[in-house]
């Protein structure tokens, strides 16, 4: 074969892959195409259920291979003037409400959630991104808190409200939120975090309470956490898709 | 002698001498290879989307954000960004490629730049559709190829490499090297390197990758934290999906090159048709 041929040839192949390529930017632009690749969630979310299950635990660390210094990432101060003041008292008037969907709503102080059973694990936190930081949380397992406001049998999510506002300054406030189903929501590693590595939880890590749902992605642990709804279906909660980042395209299911 | 035979002739799809056909790729190889080779595209483009979401390399089961196996960063020199591509301890400038290139024409820092990612722009949420979608297929796809090799005798016969094979291992390297290739009946089989690399790629790199990529997944490692203890911990299993991505590419190249040279429109007739035309007579 010629030089000549063979060049054309290896253009031409460049051409067409840059072609392929190139029309693969404006199609991620494209609902439909969203919406057919996140087709495999759903199988991706049932695959690893079916391993996992209800009980499969999230690998537990030794002290030693505590990180010296915990990636803070996300918001790392809400501060907003509510804000500001509560962190000021040291959080003595923060409440945590639980309502929607249950027989008993509550308002908790952090008194009422240190009073309960309290739990601590050491986990690994993997970012979206892809890093691992590895930390010793403590906090009050949500199951116990969910059980105490007994939820309705139609039941399905549980949805973290939290103070911190993620839009531009001068838009409408959008708040960042995050939901669990109650399966992920009752799993015995799931926590709802006041201390990180023995010290009362700073604000860059989510001050007072924070989540630990051991077997997602970072996305998922809600900090700033001001109230707890439970609901029958997350679709009509601010963009409709569960959370934050999922409003922003990110998958709800975070186990991957 | 006809047009049509000049023809082939001319581009090479025939041979000069007398030749006959055979047919060297049944249909679920060349289905599967098609497949793969789509997957694979979209895979280590979306790939390297989801790695410029915090371009480094740790080893181990945390990141040790100050000491990663490999970094690619920006700098702001003063006069523009400078891309810094760090190996162990070890600095190289590669602006305009790793660290800092152009996005929409403007220089930003990002590890590989807007040619080799899916998107090209950052957009992590994206890239992980993309590569959770081609993940499927690649799994679902390689695991029905496995069953086919293995109960159609084709991995046994075509794939794994015979004493003989290796006997005429430094042999068949001596001849690559010369860029001499089998011809006639030597060329109905698969030679000792290219079984050895297809074997290699099959049953090797391919399931590694995924298992490699299921580690990294939390809710995997819940239910088989054994991946963590294979791999060395989450962070090891991203560098070593990092390795066998880049070794799919460097197979890849290699793979290409030897088509183009022992016979492009041959080798890519009888992948696509599954006709391979032999030299000499039939027997």
């Amino acid at each position: 074969m010629s030089e000549n041929r063979r060049g054309f040839l290896a253009r031409a192949g460049a051409s067409a892959a840059t072609l392929l390529l190139a029309g693969c930017t404006p199609l991620s632009e494209q609902k439909w195409v969203q919406d057919m690749l996140a087709q495999v969630e759903i199988l991706t979310l049932r695959a690893q259920r079916l391993f996992a299950g209800t009980h499969a635990l999230a690998p537990e660390f030794s002290k030693k291979d505590i990180a010296p210094v915990f990636r803070a990432n996300g918001t790392l101060n809400p501060d907003t003037p509510t804000y500001n003041e509560s962190a000021a008292k040291g959080f003595a008037d923060w409440r945590i409400v639980v309502d929607g969907l249950v027989e008993r709503p509550l308002s908790l102080s952090l008194a009422a959630l240190r009073a309960m059973p309290s739990q601590t694990q050491i986990t690994r936190h993997d970012c979206v991104e892809g890093w691992s930081c590895i930390g010793e949380w403590t906090g009050t397992p949500l199951r116990l808190v969910l059980a105490s406001a007994r939820p309705k049998p139609q039941a399905r999510y549980v949805v973290f409200y939290c103070a911190d506002n993620m839009a531009e300054p001068g838009d409408p406030p959008q708040f960042y939120y995050e939901s669990l189903d109650l399966l992920e929501a009752t799993h015995p590693q799931t926590l709802l975090a006041y201390e990180l590595n023995g010290q009362t939880l700073a604000i860059e890590h989510g001050a007072p309470v924070r989540l630990r749902a051991e077997r997602q992605l970072g996305y998922k642990q809600a900090k700033y956490i001001q109230r707890i709804q439970i609901v029958d279906d997350f679709r009509r909660i601010n963009g409709g898709r569960g959370g934050y980042w999922e409003d922003q395209g990110y998958s709800w299911y975070g186990g991957i | 002698m006809s047009l049509a035979s000049i023809l082939r002739r001319a581009i090479g799809l025939a041979p000069a001498g007398p030749y006959y056909f055979f047919r060297r790729h049944s249909g679920a190889v060349r289905l599967a290879h098609w497949l793969n080779a789509f997957c694979l595209l979209f895979l280590l483009m979306s790939g390297l989307q989801i790695f410029n979401a915090h371009p480094a390399l740790y080893w181990g089961i945390s990141s040790d954000f100050d000491h990663p196996i490999l970094s690619l960063t920006a700098q702001d020199s003063g006069h523009g960004l400078v891309g810094v591509t760090q190996i162990g301890p070890w600095r190289f400038d590669t602006t305009g490629v790793l660290g800092a290139s152009n996005e929409g024409g403007e220089p930003t820092a990002r590890g590989f730049p807007e040619w080799a990612t899916l998107p090209g722009p950052q957009w992590l949420a994206m890239g992980r559709l993309w590569h959770f979608f081609f993940a499927w297929i690649f799994a679902i796809n390689g695991l029905l190829f496995w069953a086919y090799a293995l109960w159609s005798g084709h991995a046994r016969r075509d794939l794994l490499p015979t004493k003989t094979d290796l006997a005429h291992l430094p042999q068949e390297i001596a001849d690559h090297a010369q860029l001499k290739f089998p011809q006639g009946e030597a060329a109905r089989r698969y030679n000792a390197l290219q079984k050895l690399a297809y074997f290699f790629v099959i049953f090797g790199l391919g399931p590694l990758i995924v298992l490699t990529g299921l580690t990294m997944s939390p809710t995997m490692d819940s239910a088989f934290p054994q991946l963590l203890w294979i791999f060395g911990g989450r962070q090891s299993a991203r560098t070593i999906h990092f390795i066998c991505a880049f070794s799919f590419l460097g197979f890849f190249i290699v793979h290409i090159v030897m088509v183009v040279l022992s016979g492009t429109w041959n080798n890519l007739r009888s992948m696509i048709t599954g006709s391979y035309a032999i030299e000499g007579k039939h027997e």
